[in-house]
């Protein structure tokens, strides 16, 4: 270590003598806590002066203030809901409880399906394909420079462009596509289909175990036994024999064209469907660039190295080149998938009746709209934090350490 | 130094001063004060409703909301075209006037007791009586709203219909699909484009925009159920008393000028008329208009920018195919009943 500098104010000759706080404007601890003191009793003031004349007026103009209104019949109705509703019985709580299960629905299946899409079309753009690379360029250039609420209505005007539901188009059996959304079948939920979930969370944590085992036998002799075969059985097998064991039941409720709609099996609404669809679209051009930036961002020499010890393409970029892309993609993915959740409450323009468009409804109809735009932020802030809970936490699991 | 200080206190001062609420001079009417001057009424309309309050080819906003607002402004200031009118969407009508934005509010919007309550607003009057009602189109062979079990229906959210047609249906053990999309043009094309079975909006609307149609006006019937009470009218903040007396006997007036017979074109006539009933109406007896805190010839402003009662239906509603029906004249068979102005 000869050469190395030490910092001098490290050595405890040099460095400056430990003094008790003195009430000197020349001490500078003293300085430093005497500003922020006042600069967080300003804070402090401007936003005790800010609720308090917000109240104030509140009071002077007669209006409703409190959540009360969470409480009080909502009597609004609402187009879908994943738990159950009714208007006349359900309260204003619980409705705002359905517009953040339907913001959540949005959410997460978009955050999934924009980083598929997303991924694939980075890893297309490096392709050496001509027309593949050119092809995901285009996608990632055309549709990042469409406002997504234009891409919205586009894609909520082309779904209502589906055939009315008496000439519903009819692909497969027991799927039907009109201007009513997609209706599937909907296969009856059963006891013994409880007991085929309860066998492929066991088959999952054996699987894992397994695989771990596999890990240490690889570690102690080299080889890796095959991991396959094992998980399948666990996770496949296991699940359907339990439910065959059972009896097999399988009753499948079919969409039946009865009056104005289609009754039974389950819908996808044209409202999710392009709310959906337009999320995952637009936000996946913008993952592929990050995804581009992440693999270019591994030096050429790990290609190289890698090839050099006769990996396969495949193998390279899915063991060797990801792992360290991932370093890069995920900070600014975080993000993305931020602008996703956000994005999503431009639901109101097309009908999806997310958080917004409920907590608009409410405070309308309850004349409270401080109470109504603070739930609202509540819940974006509150789904935001985890978001970037959870990737903050997968960013530190997965970055490089350095001893 | 001791002047620079003493003008600080002075300039704090004013600021306070001006940062309290504004006190109320000539008129009695914070709100009249700032009208007159501005020399304008703010009015909170529609984005776009026929008959209510639509732009027209020269971009001038005509209806009977319009007209409204322009009688207020009439009334206030002398002349019906000094309003600027600020279009509003259903959610964000009543914070325009919550905050001071507009003056007032003229948007179809439904008196309640809720939005009494619960708003800090107050209703002026009905300028509309109105009822929910349902659009289908002709093909599907509906006949009735009972016919409806089952159906998609297309409605702007945060309306008293929406909480209408909920009740309604809960009631007759119909079940519905909404589809809510605050935007109105949006909501009638998604009805056009075959998403929903019906639209529902208050009947007015349903036939404004049947209207609009043109010539495929014929592919859509209007239901004959009416399922609630819409009684629309204008909305002013609570607190101001002077003013709301204002908004409301204008109204009044022009009613009361529908039953007396006087109308824009008889009113320079009607000055000199023998009835008092009419003398008190166009202010050439007693000071009626002073009380209100503006000019004795208010009505007469009125009157003559607007017209009467019926000459505004006339000229707004009535080229939309709507019956007078039950806003006609208390003594014609319909509501409109103005208490006396004396």
């Amino acid at each position: 270590m000869s050469g190395a500098v030490i910092d001098p104010r490290h050595s405890p000759m040099r460095a400056a003598p430990k003094k008790g706080l003195s009430l000197s404007w020349s001490d500078p601890r003293f300085r430093n806590i005497v500003w922020q003191v006042v600069i967080l009793g300003a804070i402090a003031a401007l936003v005790w002066y800010l609720v308090q004349n917000t109240n104030r007026n509140l009071a002077a103009r007669r209006i409703a203030t409190g959540f009360g209104f969470l409480g009080r019949t909502a009597g609004i109705p609402i187009g879908e809901a994943l738990i159950d509703y009714d208007p006349s019985i359900n309260t204003y709580g619980r409705a705002l409880l359905i517009g953040l299960l339907n913001t959540l629905k949005v959410a997460v299946v978009g955050v999934v399906l924009a980083t598929i899409l997303g991924t694939l079309l980075g890893v297309a753009r490096l392709s050496k394909n001509w027309l593949i690379a050119r092809i995901s360029a285009i996608y990632v250039e055309v549709i990042r420079d469409i406002p997504l609420l234009l891409q919205l209505l586009f894609w909520y005007t082309a779904l209502q462009g589906l055939p009315a539901p008496r000439n519903a188009a009819h692909p497969l059996p027991g799927v039907f596509l009109s201007n009513r959304g997609i209706k599937i079948p909907l296969v009856e939920w059963e006891g013994p289909f409880w007991w085929a979930l309860a066998a492929l969370a066991l088959g999952l944590i054996g699987t894992m175990a397994w695989s771990r085992s596999a890990t240490q036998q690889q570690e102690a002799t080299g080889v890796r036994p095959k991991v396959w075969p094992v998980a399948l059985a666990l996770l496949v097998g296991f699940p359907v024999l339990v439910w065959g064991a059972l009896g097999a039941p399988f009753e499948v409720e079919m969409p039946v064209l009865r009056g104005f709609n289609f009754v039974g099996g389950a819908t996808l609404s044209p409202e999710y469907g392009a709310l959906t669809l337009g999320l995952v679209v637009y936000t996946s051009s913008y993952v592929a660039e990050i995804v581009r930036s992440g693999i270019l961002a591994v030096p050429t020499g790990q290609w190289e190295a890698a090839g050099a010890i006769g990996l396969r393409p495949g193998t390279v970029l899915r063991q060797i080149v990801l792992p360290q892309a991932l370093r890069v993609i995920i900070p600014p993915m975080t993000s993305q998938y931020l602008n996703l959740t956000k994005n999503s409450s431009l639901a109101v323009a097309i009908g999806y009746q997310d958080i917004v468009s409920i907590a608009n409804t409410t405070l309308n109809q309850t004349g409270q709209a401080i109470e109504g735009i603070a739930a609202i932020m509540l819940v974006y802030l509150v789904i935001s934090l985890s978001i970037s809970f959870l990737m903050n936490w997968y960013n530190a699991r997965i970055a490089l350490v350095e001893r | 130094m001791k002047r620079s200080i003493l003008s600080g206190a002075l300039l704090l001062g004013a600021t306070l001063a001006l940062a309290a609420p504004v006190k109320a001079q000539g008129s009695g009417s914070a709100t009249i004060d700032t009208i007159k001057s501005r020399g304008q009424l703010v009015c909170g309309v529609s984005t776009g409703v026929a008959g209510f309050s639509l732009a027209d080819s020269k971009g001038v906003t005509q209806g009977i909301d319009a007209d409204t607002c322009r009688a207020v402004a009439a009334a206030i200031l002398g002349d019906a075209n000094k309003v600027r009118f600020v279009p509003t969407t259903t959610t964000n009508r009543f914070t325009a006037l919550q905050s001071g934005e507009l003056d007032l509010l003229v948007r179809s919007t439904t008196w309640t007791l809720g939005r009494e309550g619960n708003l800090g607003l107050l209703f002026a009057g009905v300028n509309f009586y109105d009822g929910t009602g349902f659009l289908v189109k002709s093909a599907a062979g509906v006949k009735s709203v009972k016919d409806l079990d089952g159906a998609t229906i297309c409605v702007q959210p945060g309306t008293s219909t929406e909480l209408a047609i909920a009740d309604y249906f809960r009631l007759n053990k119909l079940k519905f699909t909404p589809v809510l999309i605050q935007d109105l043009a949006e909501i009638q094309n998604t009805y056009l484009a075959g998403r929903c079975d019906s639209y529902s909006t208050d009947a007015s609307g349903l036939a404004s925009f049947r209207f609009q149609q043109g010539p495929k006006a014929e592919e859509h019937v209007l239901l004959p159920e009416i399922i609630s009470k819409e009684p629309l009218g204008m909305m002013v903040r609570k607190g101001d008393d002077k003013f709301f007396d204002l908004v409301r006997w204008t109204l009044f007036a022009m009613i009361q000028a529908e039953e007396s017979g006087v109308s824009s074109k008889n009113v320079d006539e009607m000055l000199k008329s023998t009835n008092p009933d009419i003398r008190r109406l166009v202010g050439a007896e007693g000071d009626l208009g002073k009380s209100l805190g503006v000019e004795n010839r208010w009505a007469v402003n009125v009157i003559k920018g607007v017209g009467n009662y019926g000459e505004m239906w006339d000229r707004t509603v009535a080229p939309l195919g709507i019956p007078r029906g039950i806003n006609n004249l208390w003594n014609k068979g319909g509501l409109h009943y103005p208490p006396p102005i004396r």
